[in-house]
């Protein structure tokens, strides 16, 4: 019994039928308990007042916005070096997931940066790194979208992931160094003393578990639905050979 | 290699077209900048390492669609590619091709039009300095964005969207060097950077090229 | 022996087109390969040649020595005659012959720029590089396609008189009779079946 096993189509599909409803209800749960928890039954920051309860969909958001991509780069490597096609096409399938939860945190991000820092839009390094990202996310997904033979557009689009990712990596030391941010650090981290106070912490906790869990059930339901278009073109072919 | 370099060198002088056209397009975006910013000569100074660059490299993206789009049409890289040169070395040579027909008269070119842009004194020597190190990092991460692209047909807006990105960091730390360099202060660090990425952008680039290559020929 | 496939399966397209396909050649001798369109002749050359991953079997042949032509010769235009077979004398790092001019009747047209050729003309000029080149194995995908009937035969002369006489072997898809002795290789059989394995399709199904 190995992992790779799931990689096989067909066990794909099989195991992930019956799971993919709980995955789903799961991060409903987790959302709806943590967002009405966060807006309505914690406290206002002292400084912030309420716009800090944005908190719970920008940080989650721009959690998730680039672990899909390390998602995606961990799938592409696994296909360049296995050849299973359901990591390729679960990299294809995160990628617009991927780009709508980097819009998700650039919008959260203008609407809370509105009243705390009095601008829609500043060229922090922050906010510049996520809007490179997003770049990063379009020509993925472009490029998917541009090559017809299935097995070509994994090879390149993964090939690109992983130049790519390189790239984003010493563009977001370069965006540091060409600008000093107003963003403040990070608000979580493990090794910090100084960390949000645990009234927020909880229900935050909460809300980034509700989208990793949602994120995880949307990768399952396209990646299903990409291996469903690839099975109908296999069959399409054969067909038309005998 | 070299036999490769100079078959390159020798299309693109004869061809006409590339050579010429990428330097007419870089001057006619440093032209275009002051109507559309206004003739004060304190703002235009200010921003002439900027716009240099930023012309500099959309005008070496304008060709790269041409590096190795004619050689996949015409067989020519089915035949190299079952021919005793590797195809890292096809890419590596492209590149450099590349570079020496557009990125070197562009680094040669820009002093004059730095003249047009009033950049100050002490900014000539770094503009000069960050161009010859950088465009050609901008040569080879667009070899690799015309080996991904090579078997799209019409792939020349889809080569921008993913070449357009991998330039950032090679944008920031260029445009930052001339930067520094006009307003007199210490360049040392951002021309390290600089090197550095061209350096690892020759390093490992081909070997990526050449993979996105063989995929293609498939 | 200079040639040896064993059970050869390749595919296009994720699908399995060709299997079994198994023949040998001996020094000196050429196969031409035979079929429909469509059943998968160019895949096959390019398999060999390396250009395509085999789905299974066996290719050995000597080391450095295969050369791949299709009908796209990869001339460039704006080069002249010598300069092109000059690029690829160099690419092989070989001399470049002087005979090989008189061998494709290019002779007059030395100093022409490719662009000015003829279709025909344009095509010598590519099949004058496999005689630049000096490889041993050749995989010619209809190498004779716009030639007339002068210049396939000085095209079957070279193979013949030159190629294969110092040792060198050929597999040829061509539709033409090209006037050299030898045998042929109908693909008709080796057409994959609708249940082969191996396409990389073959996960979804």
């Amino acid at each position: 019994m190995s992992i790779w096993e799931y990689a096989n189509p067909k066990k794909f599909m099989s195991t992930t039928a019956p799971v993919l409803p709980w995955v789903f209800g799961l991060a409903g749960l987790c959302l709806a308990v943590g967002l009405v928890w966060g807006f309505f039954f914690t406290p206002d920051d002292y400084r912030q007042g309420s716009t800090v309860k944005i908190i719970y969909l920008h940080v989650p958001s721009a959690l998730m916005a680039i672990n899909a991509w390390l998602m995606m780069l961990v799938a592409s490597l696994i296909w360049l070096v296995r050849r299973h096609h359901v990591s390729a096409l679960a990299a294809r399938a995160a990628a617009p997931v991927g780009i709508a939860m980097t819009l998700i945190a650039l919008a959260t991000g203008a609407i809370w940066g509105q009243p705390m820092w009095g601008t829609w839009w500043a060229w922090d390094p922050r906010l510049t790194s996520f809007l490179i990202l997003f770049l990063f996310y379009l020509g993925y997904v472009a490029l998917w979208a541009a090559i017809e033979d299935p097995d070509t557009a994994a090879d390149l689009t993964s090939v690109l992931c992983i130049v790519g990712s390189v790239f984003a990596l010493l563009s977001r030391y370069a965006v540091n160094f060409w600008n000093q941010g107003l963003h403040q650090g990070a608000s979580l981290s493990l090794d910090k003393e100084e960390n949000v106070s645990d009234v927020f912490y909880q229900p935050l906790l909460l809300s980034m578990a509700g989208f990793i869990l949602l994120f995880i059930a949307l990768v399952i339901l396209r990646t299903r639905t990409e291996i469903r278009v690839r099975r109908i073109k296999a069959l399409l072919t054969r067909a038309r050979r005998a | 290699m070299i036999a490769l370099l100079t078959r390159d060198l020798r299309l693109a002088v004869r061809a006409g077209g590339g050579f010429g056209l990428g330097l007419a397009f870089f001057l006619i975006v440093v032209v275009l900048v002051p109507f559309g910013v206004g003739p004060q000569t304190e703002l235009l100074s200010r921003i002439a390492p900027g716009i240099l660059w930023v012309a500099a490299l959309l005008a070496a993206l304008l060709s790269l669609d041409r590096i190795l789009a004619l050689d996949y049409e015409d067989g020519s890289l089915a035949l190299l590619a079952t021919s005793p040169l590797p195809l890292e070395a096809t890419g590596l040579v492209k590149a450099v091709a590349h570079w020496l027909t557009t990125g070197l008269p562009l680094t040669m070119a820009a002093p004059v039009l730095g003249f047009l842009l009033h950049l100050k004194p002490e900014g000539y020597l770094p503009l000069l300095g960050s161009l010859a190190l950088g465009t050609p990092a901008l040569s080879m991460i667009g070899t690799f964005g015309a080996a991904l692209t090579v078997g799209v047909r019409r792939g020349g807006l889809l080569l921008s969207l993913l070449v357009l990105p991998l330039y950032v960091p090679t944008l920031i730390f260029g445009a930052e060097v001339v930067r520094r360099g006009a307003e007199g202060l210490a360049t040392t660090t951002p021309l390290i950077m600089l090197a550095g990425i061209t350096l690892g952008c020759f390093a490992l680039l081909p070997f990526a090229s050449a993979a996105a290559l063989r995929v293609n020929l498939k | 022996m200079m040639l040896r496939v064993n059970n050869l399966a390749c595919e296009r397209g994720g699908v399995p087109v060709l299997e079994g396909v198994t023949f040998d050649i001996a020094a000196g001798d050429a196969l031409i390969l035979r079929g429909a369109n469509g059943i998968g002749k160019t895949t096959l050359l390019r398999t060999l040649a390396g250009l395509q991953p085999a789905l299974s079997g066996t290719i050995d042949f000597p080391p450095e020595e295969a050369a791949y032509a299709s009908h796209a010769d990869g001339v460039k235009s704006t080069l002249s005659v010598t300069e092109n077979l000059r690029f690829w004398a160099d690419i092989y790092a070989r001399p470049l012959p002087d005979d090989i001019f008189d061998r494709f009747d290019l002779t007059d047209l030395r100093d022409r720029a490719a662009a000015t050729l003829s279709a025909g003309q344009k095509r010598r000029l590519g099949l004058a590089r496999l005689g630049v080149i000096g490889r041993k194995v050749l995989f010619l995908d209809e190498p004779t396609v716009s030639l007339d009937r002068f210049s396939v035969k000085l095209f079957a002369d070279f193979l013949r008189d030159v190629h294969l006489s110092q040792g060198g072997v050929a597999v040829i898809a061509t539709h033409i009779d090209l006037g050299i002795d030898a045998p042929e290789l109908d693909l008709g059989p080796y057409r994959a079946t609708p249940e082969a394995r191996g396409g990389s399709d073959e996960a979804f199904l």
